[in-house]
């Protein structure tokens, strides 16, 4: 218990680094000409989501990602990468206008959760959430989701009811953080390591619980991870692509009804 | 001008304590104190639907209580299914059969068909008491099964919540509930059928976060507390005390999440009211 406590505190510890590739670089090097789209058009705009379309290899394909931000000033901005409301419902609608356009939707995630504010709650972060776990069930178009760092419960999934669900080798994906379930369990946080070990929050884990279909290999140079992501998700795209709207809808459907 | 020389204190024996006194005297469970409005009274005045006799909150019920309350025509589905302990969590199976125990429920929902007014109702309630309502496997399931038999059946759901989040117990394929639940409300909406989630004390967490805000109509008892991240951590996260209504289900109202506040005793018509005016 105690080594795989320690296995799985590392791989928080990864997941959770300074060095971990942004958001912005991550979409930069996935796809080419990426216009980035503002605004749930009705609140605001949350910069802890970015959205947008450009091309993946010669797809045009829609881009929804949380974004921690590299600043400052910008992880002040985005929470840190917990979404509000306005990004959830941003998130929402560039999804009906992917499916309008057939455009294949591509979500990549880092964040700790939904952010726990006042004004998130009074704008209905619940609601927000709820609203995009029935609309990605609903959505017409290939959907793929990317974990590369925190999956941090309802504020991940919200982003993660996809045809296929991938972690890169350093990320977590769990109902709470470990420090929040060693505070509830042991009402001692300090204690974080050893719920990690416990909750199983790893790529490797969720793969044989079958919550996540593959694990991303996350090479130092940021380059070839990016490269190899990329290759992987224009083969999984285009082979989503030959299903008709309704068989893909019937499989996601399936993947979730298991659990 | 004695009357303004009086003393602003009344002076007692020291060696008197009233308050201890008051306790040994008074039965336990005899006066039972209102946790929303703090007023204590006497038990029986809460009457058989334990409603607080001044601010109408509504104590914590069995969902077998809130059943029998509702109507005594009805027939339980799934009650044989059983959870696993997907993450070999110490301590957990003897935290289920207590629970199991205390509220002679499999999980933490009831569900099944009933009838209310008259009216056949693909019915929910989930129950505080199991564990605090977390939503676990085998609740994921029921709920995703009631939606399907629903379906199959066209049949209206109505559905209580109260509920403290995805069970921490059961990890992740607990947070997937709420994609598998969420699919089968998609799926009983775009058959055209009703959904009326009720949301009682407490409804929080991954709850909130899915099945009930996805309802066509969505009600609250008063006084309930709704929300969807704990009202300590945002505390923490603003570093700013919140005011005591802040996650109430009247505040949601007003800021435009819940359609209808319903007193306890009203909530057999109303049920019936919106289902035939959704048919």
């Amino acid at each position: 218990m105690a080594q795989k406590s320690k296995a799985a505190a590392a791989v928080v510890k990864a997941a959770r680094s300074a060095d971990k590739i942004s958001t912005r670089a991550l979409i930069n090097g996935l796809v080419t000409d990426f216009v980035e789209l503002h605004g749930d058009r009705s609140s605001g705009d949350d910069p802890a989501i970015v959205g947008g379309i450009g091309y993946l290899g010669t797809r045009p394909v829609t881009i929804i990602a949380t974004q921690k931000g590299e600043t400052v000033e910008e992880k002040i901005a985005t929470h840190n990468g917990d979404p509000e409301p306005q990004g959830y419902r941003k998130a929402l609608r560039l999804m009906a206008q992917a499916a309008k356009f057939k455009r294949p939707v591509i979500t990549l995630i880092n964040t700790a959760g939904a952010y726990p504010g006042a004004d998130a709650e009074q704008h209905g972060q619940g609601e927000a959430i709820a609203a995009l776990l029935e609309a990605s069930y609903q959505l017409k178009v290939p959907f793929i989701a990317t974990i590369f760092g925190e999956g941090g419960s309802g504020g991940a999934l919200a982003l993660a009811c996809a045809d296929e669900v991938w972690m890169f080798e350093n990320s977590i994906y769990s109902v709470l953080s470990p420090e929040g379930f060693a505070s509830i369990l042991w009402k001692d946080s300090g204690r974080a390591d050893e719920a990690a070990g416990l909750m199983k929050l790893t790529p490797s884990d969720l793969l044989s619980l079958k919550i996540i279909d593959q694990v991303i290999s996350e090479p130092s140079n940021q380059d070839k991870l990016v490269k190899n992501l990329k290759k992987k998700l224009i083969l999984k795209v285009a082979e989503l692509n030959q299903l008709a709207p309704e068989q893909l809808i019937e499989k996601r459907l399936a993947r979730f009804r298991k659990f | 001008m004695y009357l303004f020389k009086k003393n602003s204190y009344v002076e007692t024996h020291p060696r008197r304590q009233p308050e201890k006194q008051f306790k040994q005297q008074v039965p336990d469970n005899m006066f039972i104190q209102c946790p929303y409005c703090k007023r204590g009274f006497y038990y029986r005045n809460f009457g058989t639907l334990r409603v607080c006799p001044d601010c109408g909150y509504g104590l914590r019920l069995k969902a077998t209580e809130r059943l029998n309350l509702l109507t005594a025509d009805y027939t339980p589905w799934d009650e044989d299914l059983q959870t696993t302990d997907p993450l070999d969590f110490p301590g957990y199976p003897e935290k289920l059969r207590k629970a199991q125990a205390a509220t002679k429920l499999n999980d933490s929902i009831w569900t099944g068909i009933a009838r209310i007014r008259g009216l056949e109702i693909a019915l929910g309630i989930m129950d505080s008491n199991f564990i605090m309502g977390s939503l676990g496997t085998v609740t994921g399931e029921k709920i995703t099964r009631l939606f399907e038999r629903a379906i199959e059946q066209k049949l209206p759901v109505v559905l209580f919540t109260a509920s403290g989040g995805a069970r921490m117990q059961e990890g992740m394929p607990a947070l997937m509930q709420m994609a598998k639940i969420s699919q089968a409300v998609a799926r009983h909406s775009e058959a055209g059928l009703f959904y009326m989630p009720i949301l009682t004390d407490p409804t929080t967490g991954g709850v909130t976060a899915s099945f009930a805000m996805q309802g066509d109509i969505i009600a609250a008892e008063p006084h309930t507390l709704v929300g969807f991240a704990g009202r300590r951590v945002i505390e923490q996260t603003i570093n700013k005390a919140l005011p005591e209504d802040f996650q109430s289900g009247e505040q949601l109202q007003k800021n435009g999440f819940v359609d209808k506040i319903v007193p306890r005793s009203e909530l057999s018509d109303f049920i019936a009211q919106v289902v035939s005016l959704n048919q």
